[in-house]
């Protein structure tokens, strides 16, 4: 166990490391030149070339890249030329506008994922069954962006029930965190209900009910238990998408995340804050997915031998 | 878009195997008509819903004319089925700067289609090239690729566009480069099992001992195991890849301003959607119907062709 998680955090690191190359020099080779950005065409030479030297962009390439993991190591990520403020700073002031939606959408998914996919399971092709594989099928494939515009116009202009934008009121966090859960809604029930379908014809099950224990505490309780570590697991795994959904509707609803940090520093070529997102986006997602898969192995008997 | 899970259920959409369709082959009493008729149901009116959009995208700006650059503001935010000045009917409305909704709806549908097709082209090949490249080889080549592949994976590929998209800059050419990037390794992943489970079919065995090289064992009897499973894959991404396209466009990272897309044309109308609620809701729903029967006829044909399919 002990070395099996060693060997995962091994990992970890290499990929992070790879995935501040690739920010770093994906930035640098294609995109266009950050201090004619920030001064705009016209401005002076010399002006220019002062602001390059201020942010250390008249040094060599390698040289950079060396500064650049040195300084990422201490989570220094440099000044926006935007903002006028630690890329570091605004990235963690954005974080946590994004980490109470996506929290709120992942709750939002489990319970209502749970609950439908239990309801759906217990009568397979009945009513409810169908109209819920009919959501399913409609919240997985319509496109976020489009759905978050549709809950405006329905809750803000023509009902005015919920405000369209900004992150005031907990009223507002509402259609944000909705929108953002339908896609992983609509996963989580799959799984639940194929797993609980699965589940419902296995031997111990059948005893349950030949001991005469209700429906509610054979499915709610015995067959449950059996399926909801591999739900959470998926669930937790997707936790990664629902930061990148978090980039859309943060954008549709001006929700103050990193999503939305990151998209205008992308179109204004702020390299600091556009590596600090990314970077802190990976950190989180590949922390998740440590957790995840050492909870699994932990929780796991079966897994748990084989590693 | 629930996309970015690592480890064997990496297929993106798809993911869970839909439970409502019928069973597989190994289980189903012999399949009745009414459920018959479903199932050639679930096959044909997508296809019929997609046919249209074809259509509608290659003939339709060439019969309506859109000017990108045509502006009328008498005509500015008429509700569906209005006269313009012109004398034209707004079947759909007309836009902020007095456009007519209709032609920008069927270029956006030309756009999307192009990039979709384009996109499927692009990544399937090269997936499907390094993904029987692994799989015939295997060894360090195959375990340092996909390797790659599943970290790559493991990102929520919306994000990865994003960030890809932002740093080619906005064009038609860039959506698609940044598509592909974000949608090769799906199609490597089918491509290299699939190449590993008929690398040593008897067949293929056969072939080499009556001496056929590595390449006419690919061309010969990989490729067409590849195949179907290939295109029912394409199936799938491309709703994802047009959601994406059109997410980009509405993020301003996508097509650019000039060319109307859904996801411009949605984004232009969010600023009107209390004057002028069509603008953003038509195309939208435009978008949201060819989504979902491309999702309907990727599950069928994923059904259809081998229920495991999913799962892998």
């Amino acid at each position: 166990m002990l070395r099996y998680a060693l060997r995962r955090l091994a990992i970890s690191v290499l990929v992070l490391f790879g995935a501040a190359t690739v920010v770093f020099f994906a930035m640098r080779a294609v995109s266009g030149d950050p201090a004619t950005a920030v001064l705009g065409p016209d401005a002076d030479q010399s002006a220019v070339e002062a602001l390059r030297r201020e942010y250390g962009l008249d040094a060599s390439l390698p040289v950079q890249y060396v500064q650049f993991l040195r300084r990422a190591v201490t989570l220094d990520f440099g000044e926006s030329f935007r903002l006028h403020d630690a890329a570091t700073n605004l990235v963690l002031t954005h974080l946590s506008a994004t980490a109470a939606l996506a929290l709120t959408a992942f709750a939002i998914a489990l319970v209502l994922g749970f609950a439908l996919g239990t309801l759906a399971a217990t009568r397979p092709n009945g009513v409810v069954d169908r109209v819920v594989s009919v959501l399913s099928m409609l919240t997985q494939s319509l496109p976020t962006f489009w759905v978050g515009i549709m809950l405006i116009l329905v809750f803000s202009r023509f009902l005015h029930l919920l405000p369209s934008s900004g992150a005031a009121s907990p009223a507002a966090m509402v259609m944000p965190a909705v929108t953002l859960a339908l896609p992983l809604l609509s996963v989580v029930l799959r799984l639940v209900r194929s797993g609980l379908l699965d589940v419902l014809h296995e031997d111990y099950v059948v005893t349950a009910r030949a001991k005469g224990l209700s429906e509610t505490r054979v499915v709610g309780w015995h067959a449950m238990r059996n399926m909801l570590i591999p739900v959470v697991t998926v669930a937790g795994l997707e936790f990664g998408s629902l930061l990148g959904g978090a980039v859309i509707v943060e954008t549709v609803f001006a929700w103050p995340g990193v999503g939305r940090l990151m998209t205008d520093a992308i179109a204004a070529r702020d390299y600091s804050v556009v590596q600090a997102c990314v970077i802190t986006v990976a950190v989180i997602f590949i922390v998740i997915n440590l957790l995840v898969d050492l909870l699994y192995v932990r929780l796991d008997p079966r897994v748990r031998e084989s590693v | 878009m629930s996309d970015g899970v690592p480890g064997p259920a990496v297929l993106g959409a798809p993911l869970v195997p839909t439970d409502d369709g019928p069973p597989d082959a190994t289980a189903t009493p012999p399949a009745t008509a009414p459920r018959r008729r479903r199932r050639r149901l679930r096959l044909w009116l997508p296809l019929g819903v997609i046919a249209a959009y074809l259509v509608a995208g290659v003939i339709g700006p060439l019969i309506a004319r859109y000017d990108p650059i045509a502006t009328s503001v008498t005509d500015r935010l008429l509700p569906p089925g209005s006269r313009m000045s012109d004398g034209g009917l707004a079947l759909l409305g007309t836009d902020q700067v007095g456009r007519d909704l209709l032609p920008q709806i069927m270029q956006g549908a030309r756009i999307s289609l192009l990039v979709g097709a384009a996109t499927l082209l692009l990544a399937g090949t090269v997936g499907a090239a390094i993904g029987i490249l692994c799989g015939y080889l295997g060894g360090v080549v195959d375990a340092t690729v996909m390797r790659l592949a599943d970290i790559q994976l493991a990102f929520p590929s919306i994000l990865l566009a994003v960030f890809v998209a932002g740093v080619l800059g906005s064009s038609v050419t860039n959506v698609v480069l940044t598509l592909s990037i974000t949608t090769w390794p799906i199609f490597a992943r089918v491509a290299r099992a699939q190449t590993m489970a008929t690398r040593s079919r008897d067949f293929a065995n056969a072939a080499r001992t009556l001496g056929a090289g590595p390449w006419h064992v690919v061309r010969h009897c990989v490729l067409p195991a590849v195949a179907s499973p290939l295109l029912v894959i394409a199936t799938v991404q491309l709703g994802f890849v047009i959601v994406a396209e059109a997410s980009l466009s509405f993020l301003s990272l996508g097509i650019p301003a000039g060319t109307p897309s859904w996801g411009t044309t949605i984004a232009n109308g969010r600023d009107y959607l209390a004057s002028a609620w069509w603008i953003a809701t038509l195309p939208g729903l435009v978008l949201a119907v060819f989504v979902v029967c491309v999702g309907v006829l990727g599950d069928e044909l994923r059904d259809r062709s081998d229920p495991n399919l999913s799962t892998r």
